[in-house]
């Protein structure tokens, strides 16, 4: 037990828990984007959403974050920051998996929303429609509230996936929960085992009382129909 | 005529005309970041017949790229295979009357719902290596099935718990009038239907298991489709068309096992030999909190 506190346990879990928090924002909004341009009347705006949503769900997260890292950063220079210390590698590989978790997780979000939008009864658009409210007023107005209260859980669900999928920094080097636990695996032996029950377990406590937290929250915000 | 969504009309002159706006701005909008990006590429020669003309020879194929897609869809079919029994097991003793059978699966089955699979495959690994004399060519294979089947184990196993559940309670009811058992009823009425309603789902969980097979290539160094980026780019210098590349081998691939998992649905739905209807792969994601999406 004793050789736990020699790592910084507390320090990896709290970047995965930046990694998540940034990206999950960001894939909230990119997520809802795409889901109104999706339903949207351009035809053009739902031929890319649907292509975009179709090609990247189907891509392999890793591959996302190390084309993130080889490809934008270290072939075309991209780098997502203006730091130009040492600290700035960490920061440019911090901000770039962010990225790769966003474009990624966003088309699991529209996803949910656009089938959050289709709960929602024909009647409350026809009505709004009647009332002369145009698509952006129908959609933002009467239809996405009630279609974002009834995604909660699938959301908490497309959450929980990301904080677990957030380990796939690991590939590019962010100093996270997965890479840690590789260090740690390496270094200790047959105690392994322990450090792999201390992980499973630190992985349990961040998505357990967002499932349950979430799961309460979905019940209570749902429209009663 | 009626509007082709709920949300809008069907646009008369003047909509006609602000949608025609609406994709022009569009189009300027997806064509200036299209150029910035081609832009950015042909500034660090990444457009050069030079980077792409690999693909076009028959050695990056044979030699790389198609026994990469083979270990991939090898380490993906094993491990499907070797989860949907754990899966079934899992699923029905969630179900069980026995409350000592029932919560010690439900907890093993959130607890591996919960950690990411990397951390599973990473495990499974370094078990190997202190207990078991794996050869190390073939020990990454193993870690990366034995983390998969340890994930999509508990995933299917929520996959059977919403089938079995799903099937209307009639069908166990009139079994019992029959006099059959409970271990009989399970496996020669709801099981067989419950499958037929889950295939879908069973199948759309294989692009899963497809894309987490990569898991492996960037933190245990499996030679699948993935990790040939670094062969490949290291000989011809081509990082970013051979991620493109490998990148779409991906979406191919998925894209046909979706279409096989929708082509299933129809047929399930066609046939009705089910006395449910079919389960979306979504629908399993809905109620199954607190593990998460299977994404």
């Amino acid at each position: 037990m004793d050789f736990l506190s020699n790592y910084d346990l507390l320090g990896a879990f709290w970047v995965t828990v930046q990694l998540t928090f940034w990206s999950a924002i960001g894939a909230l909004i990119w997520g809802v984007v795409l889901a109104g341009m999706r339903v949207s009347p351009v035809w053009l705006m739902r031929a890319f959403a649907t292509a975009y949503v179709n090609v990247v769900r189907n891509t392999p997260l890793t591959l996302l974050v190390v084309a993130a890292s080889l490809g934008l950063y270290q072939t075309l220079g991209v780098s997502l920051t203006t730091d130009t210390t040492t600290a700035s590698i960490d920061i440019t590989n911090f901000r770039l998996s962010v990225l790769a978790f966003i474009l990624y997780t966003g088309t699991f979000v529209s996803e949910a929303v656009r089938s959050g939008i289709n709960t929602v009864p024909v009647g409350q658009a026809e009505a709004s429609r009647a009332l002369g409210l145009g698509f952006m007023q129908t959609l933002t107005i009467v239809v996405l509230p009630q279609a974002l209260r009834s995604v909660v859980a699938p959301l908490a669900s497309v959450l929980i996936a990301l904080t677990k999928n957030t380990t796939i920094a690991s590939a590019i080097g962010v100093a996270e929960a997965a890479v840690l636990m590789k260090t740690m695996l390496e270094n200790e032996g047959q105690a392994g085992s322990l450090v792999f029950v201390v992980f499973a377990l630190g992985f349990v406590v961040l998505t357990l009382p967002v499932g349950l937290i979430l799961g309460w929250l979905s019940q209570k915000v749902a429209v009663k129909r | 005529m009626s509007a082709p969504s709920v949300l809008y009309d069907a646009p008369g002159p003047k909509a006609k005309v602000r949608n025609t706006v609406y994709s022009v701005v569009f189009l300027v909008l997806l064509a200036a970041v299209a150029w910035l990006v081609v832009a950015a590429l042909n500034n660090k020669d990444q457009l050069t017949a030079k980077m792409w003309s690999p693909f076009l020879s028959g050695d990056t194929w044979t030699v790389y790229l198609i026994p990469g897609l083979g270990t991939t869809l090898l380490a993906a079919v094993l491990a499907i295979v070797i989860a949907l029994p754990i899966g079934a097991i899992f699923g029905i003793a969630r179900l069980s009357e026995h409350r000592w059978i029932r919560v010690p699966a439900g907890v093993l089955v959130e607890l591996f719902r919960a950690i990411p699979v990397l951390m599973l495959m990473l495990f499974a690994n370094f078990f190997y290596v202190w207990y078991t004399d794996i050869d190390s060519d073939i020990r990454p294979l193993f870690a990366v099935v034995t983390g998969l089947v340890l994930y999509n184990g508990s995933v299917l196993a929520e996959v059977f718990r919403a089938g079995i559940s799903s099937l209307p309670r009639g069908q166990s009811e009139a079994a019992y009038a029959l006099g059959l058992r409970k271990v009989q009823t399970m496996l020669t009425i709801l099981l067989p239907q419950a499958v037929t309603v889950m295939l879908p789902a069973i199948v759309s969980q294989l692009v899963v298991v497809v894309k987490d097979t990569a898991l492996g290539s960037t933190i245990l160094s499996f030679s699948d489709l993935l990790s040939n980026y670094r062969i490949l780019s290291a000989n011809f210098g081509n990082t970013i068309p051979t991620l493109i590349v490998i990148g779409l081998i991906y979406v191919v691939v998925n894209w046909v096992v979706t279409r096989l998992a929708a082509l299933l649905e129809q047929r399930m739905s066609r046939r009705g030999r089910s006395s449910a209807p079919p389960i979306k792969p979504s629908a399993v994601a809905v109620t199954a909190l607190p593990g998460g999406d299977p994404l």
